[in-house]
């Protein structure tokens, strides 16, 4: 039996080992080597460096603003998305019957949406005579270059990442609210709780799971934001978009193997850490 | 990485019908409506002013006062495309390389599916214990070893180093092995009495029942390919292996960076076939969501 269903799981884990678990340790070992790409055809000759890669990573001044602004991000858009998924979720949910497939299917059209598609549409949107300033001028503002600003440019990329991710969040947490428990209601109202009561007292603490579910690969994605300030600003106007997953490609790009593979280890722990603290912010309270 | 198990999400999301009803009365909620569609609008615009920019010329899209529909529709942006641009060459390469992802997900992970899900070995609580692990590793971790791993094999910029890499992915084992938990063990131990090998109850009775979950890995996994970006931007070089999200961005940056109307119609050819499927399918792709608590 154990020889037939090894068999069964034998191509699942070849190509496991060979392109997910090797690279994962080869980007590790390869953190600390001096390889570039004139190492390439002979990766196992190179030198062994120590944390020389790393050292030099939090010495490099664009290495940190693109980890304070990878940070920067995560801590805004996250709650974002979260707040504003949630509020459609319960809207969906509660206050209205009536064209629910169609607001449902909506709101989450631009998650199915390639990035690099959408993100093209949004630069031309975004461009000084773009649609957005076009629309705000009706009201007789002036808007800025949104993409060229060194103000506006991250807050333009962190508003299309949340108008982009809403949708998954709204259908899971659409999901979690058919889960909370009818009777818990009905007993409040008999106790005489309002709307607003219920929703802090029974929605929300049975809605955990989904909250700390959702709060972990939102941020897990946005830790790795890439296609967006690769479209958009190339990282610019003066690194002021540019990413820790923009960073690792374009030292990927330079032939900065090593180096490269070092930034992306930290971007790898950063994800590892912040999965921690979410499970222990949100998994608290498990009374 | 740390473990993100069990999914909370277990419902059936999706069903109007279970929905609260009797009690509300829809017409004290009618501002709930004005802000949803709101939100729709929202949600919606930039679709709409791509599709519509696609037929426009340049100067057309930049005129102002800012109009939505095209005075003069003109087919030109496409004819550019597929004409003096190579776009019928990408999408050939994203059609080839997403079939062969997929059926090869569909195989793969149905099969490791099955044994974590129904038969019992030695090691089983590790090699799960991998998939769930993994299930979230970034791309931007593995790649730069991956491309020396695939220059070292000679596979840069060619089918294979674009499509192995996506053979198994961790989600998709995951989703096909919840699924077939939820399948009673005594058509098994039946088909097993009777004297079928194992391979012959996974082919015979138990792929045949799987069908809504193949749908959603199947969507799921096409879809992911289709808009999959950095592996592709690393591994093809030249032209004739571009994939179209990879042309899309690399023209979209280079010399016709400003060729608004024209950007607009490569963005349409990407993301319309998806939109068409989406709508067409959107059950399954709630389904998944809700199968496995991952989009």
């Amino acid at each position: 039996m154990t020889i037939t269903a090894w068999l069964f799981a034998l191509p699942f884990v070849v190509l496991f080992l060979v392109f997910m678990a090797g690279p994962i340790v080869g980007s590790l070992l390869m953190s600390f080597t001096d390889m570039t790409t004139r190492d390439l055809q002979t990766p196992f000759q190179v030198n062994i460096v120590g944390i020389d890669n790393y050292v030099r990573l939090f010495q490099d001044p664009r290495f940190l603003r693109s980890l304070l602004n990878t940070f920067t991000f995560v801590i805004v858009a996250v709650p974002l998305t979260m707040v504003l998924a949630l509020a459609v979720a319960l809207a969906l949910d509660k206050g209205i019957r009536r064209f629910r497939t169609v607001y449902r299917v909506g709101f989450y059209t631009p998650v199915v949406t390639s990035i690099v598609a959408i993100a093209i549409v949004w630069r031309f949107i975004l461009q000084p005579d773009g649609l957005l300033n076009g629309f705000l001028g009706l009201f007789g503002i002036q808007g800025p270059d949104w993409l060229q600003s060194t103000t506006w440019a991250l807050p333009s990329l962190i508003a299309m990442a949340v108008w982009r991710n809403i949708g998954t969040l709204m259908v899971i947490f659409l999901a979690a609210l058919q889960g909370v428990p009818r009777e818990h209601h009905e007993a409040a109202m008999v106790d005489g709780a309002n709307a607003w009561q219920r929703f802090w007292n029974i929605t929300l603490p049975a809605m955990r799971p989904a909250l700390l579910f959702a709060a972990v690969i939102t941020g897990i994605g946005f830790l790795q934001f890439f296609e967006e300030p690769f479209v958009m600003t190339r990282g610019g106007p003066l690194d002021s978009t540019l990413s820790a997953a923009m960073y690792t490609f374009q030292q990927f790009g330079f032939g900065n193997y090593a180096y490269a593979s070092a930034a992306s280890y930290v971007l790898f722990l950063a994800i590892v850490v912040l999965a921690l603290i979410q499970f222990r912010l949100l998994g608290r309270k498990e009374d | 990485m740390t473990a993100i198990a069990p999914t909370p999400v277990e419902t059936t999301a999706g069903s109007d019908e279970i929905a609260p009803a009797g009690r509300r009365r829809t017409g004290s909620r009618w501002w709930l409506h004005v802000v949803l569609t709101l939100g729709l609008i929202a949600m919606l615009t930039p679709f709409a002013w791509m599709i519509l920019g696609s037929f426009k010329t340049d100067a057309e899209i930049r005129r102002h006062p800012t109009e939505f529909l095209p005075r003069e529709p003109t087919l030109d942006n496409f004819t550019t495309l597929f004409g003096r641009l190579d776009f019928t060459t990408f999408f050939i390469n994203s059609i080839v390389v997403a079939v062969f992802v997929t059926v090869g997900n569909i195989v793969f992970c149905s099969m490791v599916g099955y044994a974590l899900a129904k038969l019992q070995f030695r090691g089983k609580k590790l090699l799960f214990a991998l998939v769930l692990g993994t299930l979230m590793v970034p791309g931007v971790v593995t790649f730069v070893p991956l491309f020396v791993l695939t220059a070292n094999l000679g596979l840069v910029n060619s089918y294979p180093g674009l499509i192995l890499p996506f053979l198994i992915t961790p989600l998709g084992v995951f989703l096909m092995r919840q699924f077939m938990l939820g399948l009673p063990d005594e058509l098994i131990e039946a088909a097993r009495i009777d004297g079928a090998s194992e391979w012959r109850i996974f082919l015979r009775v138990i792929m045949p029942l799987c069908g809504p979950a193949i749908a959603t890995l199947t969507i799921l996994t096409f879809l992911a390919s289709w808009n999959n970006f950095l592996w592709p931007l690393v591994v093809a070089t030249t032209e004739d292996m571009y994939t179209l999200p990879v042309a899309l961005a690399l023209y979209s940056v280079g010399q016709n960076a400003a060729r608004y109307g024209l950007m607009m119609a490569g963005a349409v050819v990407v993301v319309v076939p998806v939109l068409i499927v989406f709508v067409v399918l959107q059950r399954h792709f709630v389904q998944g969501i809700a199968l496995t608590g991952i989009k």
